[in-house]
């Protein structure tokens, strides 16, 4: 019994010590003098890793869970001879929800995992600490440009995944069930609001991409140097992240969505 | 004032990697000015650790570490990013920059402390390159390296910024006796050439005394040897000879501390 509590207790001051350490890492990576010589390279350079690299996986999924969606929405709208709106069934599902739920889930899985094992094991072959060794900050060399390059590629991922799978649904609903064109696009057009839907799913896909990012530069910084210390960390990357994603995005649709 | 002729001074070091696994109990030491010093012991006697303490990626549990006579515990994060400009360290892995060529790794210290102009950035560089014999190299990724060529890539690098001081990470392990031959002769060449104060962290014992100016011989958490190469290769202290002549038994012991192995093997039949 006694063993149990003092286990607890041990539980909760790392699980403490590891969000202070996380915080404080966090703060020193966001701000800051931006290094103007080389921060806009390594930045750019981050991007085109983590964004560019990660579109074929986001537009793949976009199409096909378009399609699905389209599928799935046409097939209970005919019933009550409402498949005109199938339009907005679809962008309102994809630019509140899926779009950026479905788009952070794939990020975390391409991306943020990419993200700490690479940065796990620059550690683990002493490339940090060569580093701090010539006098340059890690934080400030590593860690600040992958963060940044997370945050503002996953709202312009999400919006890619948005796009193509109104497409994917287009192509089911429109050209294969035979929905007509211009209700699908009026109907849409008719019902999104742009600060109701298009910028809420906006700041939801951003406040995942803070996130995603923090989590992942943090768990590659802070693990073990071997490895099975950077398996774990990768591991616990896509499970945290996908968390978090998972809780916030109830969070955040209560506050955008719930209070009418 | 004069300056002191030591670059470091340890006074009292106390370090310890769990609450019971102490690596430094009271360690004392003095590393002189253009000189080069051997930190030499078994393994996990805390010799990389000393590395770490005097470059400040570690905190010593109480005591002092004083580097060209700053505090080095006391310094801030940009006071310890400033002083260790002014220090190299080769890593016994190379830890060269994957992402980057050899050449962009020896330029890299060049390109985030200096403006120079990309002329003489490439000079600088090529002439490092063919100092440790690898200008030919330059080209390559550190992945078509060998273990041996990184390294002296490394050294490259660590040597760019003429650095007042080189912590050289065992720098022999691992290497066949040409290259530990090379090795050799580049960082005497090195000292020479640029004025270092150096630290050879190693336990090959032959190599490191072939150079080295004054060797401390650390284990069980404390300085058991030190003095020039003669004095400390003609030492008596039981613990120093069991090293040096590298005995397998002996005040080092060879087991690591278990219950009496009859006893064990008793235990054994019985359950």
């Amino acid at each position: 019994m006694i063993r149990q509590i003092r286990d607890l207790g041990a539980w909760g001051l790392d699980t403490t010590r590891g969000i202070g350490r996380a915080s404080l890492l966090f703060w020193h990576a966001i701000w800051g003098l931006p290094d103007l010589r080389s921060g806009p390279r390594l930045f750019i350079q981050q991007l085109y890793f983590v964004g560019v690299f990660s579109l074929i996986i986001i537009a793949v999924s976009g199409v096909l869970i378009g399609m699905v969606l389209a599928l799935q929405g046409y097939t209970v709208l005919v019933r009550f001879g409402a498949e005109a709106a199938l339009g907005q069934f679809v962008s309102l599902t994809l630019l509140r929800e899926l779009g950026p739920v479905v788009a952070a889930l794939l990020f975390v899985g391409r991306a943020g995992s990419a993200m700490t094992a690479e940065i796990g094991l620059m550690k683990a072959t002493d490339q940090l600490a060569a580093m701090e060794m010539i006098g340059v900050d890690p934080v400030r060399r590593v860690l600040r440009p992958r963060l940044w390059a997370g945050i503002v590629s996953m709202p312009l991922l999400a919006q890619v995944f948005n796009s193509v799978a109104i497409w994917g649904a287009v192509m089911v609903g429109v050209h294969w069930l035979g929905v007509d064109e211009g209700s699908f696009w009026s109907n849409m057009q008719g019902v999104v609001k742009f600060t109701d839907d298009v910028l809420n799913g906006l700041i939801k896909s951003v406040m995942f991409g803070v996130v995603i990012s923090w989590i992942a530069v943090y768990q590659g910084y802070d693990a073990d140097p071997t490895s099975e210390g950077i398996s774990r960390a990768t591991t616990k990357t896509v499970v945290y992240s996908s968390l978090a994603v998972l809780a916030m995005d109830f969070f955040l649709t209560a506050v955008m969505f719930g209070i009418n | 004032m004069p300056a002191s002729t030591n670059w470091i001074e340890i006074r009292n070091l106390t370090f310890r990697r769990s609450p019971t696994r102490w690596i430094f109990k009271d360690v004392n030491m003095n590393i002189e000015r253009n000189k080069v010093t051997a930190i030499m012991g078994p393994s996990g006697c805390g010799k990389t650790t000393l590395l770490k303490l005097i470059s400040g990626q570690l905190q010593p549990e109480t005591g002092s570490i004083r580097v060209d006579g700053l505090e080095v515990n006391q310094l801030d994060r940009q006071g310890l990013l400033a002083l260790r400009r002014r220090m190299g360290m080769l890593f016994q892995s190379g830890a060269l920059f994957t992402d980057l060529s050899v050449y962009e790794n020896v330029a890299f210290p060049l390109r985030v402390h200096t403006r120079l102009p990309e002329e003489v950035i490439r000079d600088l560089v090529l002439m490092k390159l063919q100092a440790v014999g690898l200008r030919g190299a330059r080209d390559l990724m550190p992945s078509e390296l060998s273990g041996g060529m990184a390294r002296r890539v490394a050294l490259a690098r660590t040597i760019i910024l003429d650095p007042e001081l080189i912590m050289y990470d065992e720098p022999f392990a691992g290497q066949d006796p040409i290259l530990a031959g090379v090795l050799r002769d580049l960082i005497q060449r090195i000292n020479q050439g640029i004025g270092a104060t150096s630290i050879i962290v190693s336990h090959d014992v032959a190599e490191t005394a072939s150079i080295a100016d004054y060797i401390f011989v650390l284990a069980d958490g404390r300085i058991i040897g030190q003095g020039p190469p003669d004095e400390v290769m003609n030492s008596r202290d039981p613990m120093v000879r069991q090293f040096l002549q590298g005995l397998p038994d002996g005040p080092v012991p060879f087991h690591f501390p278990s219950s009496p192995w009859p006893a064990d093997l008793r235990r054994e039949r019985r359950g």
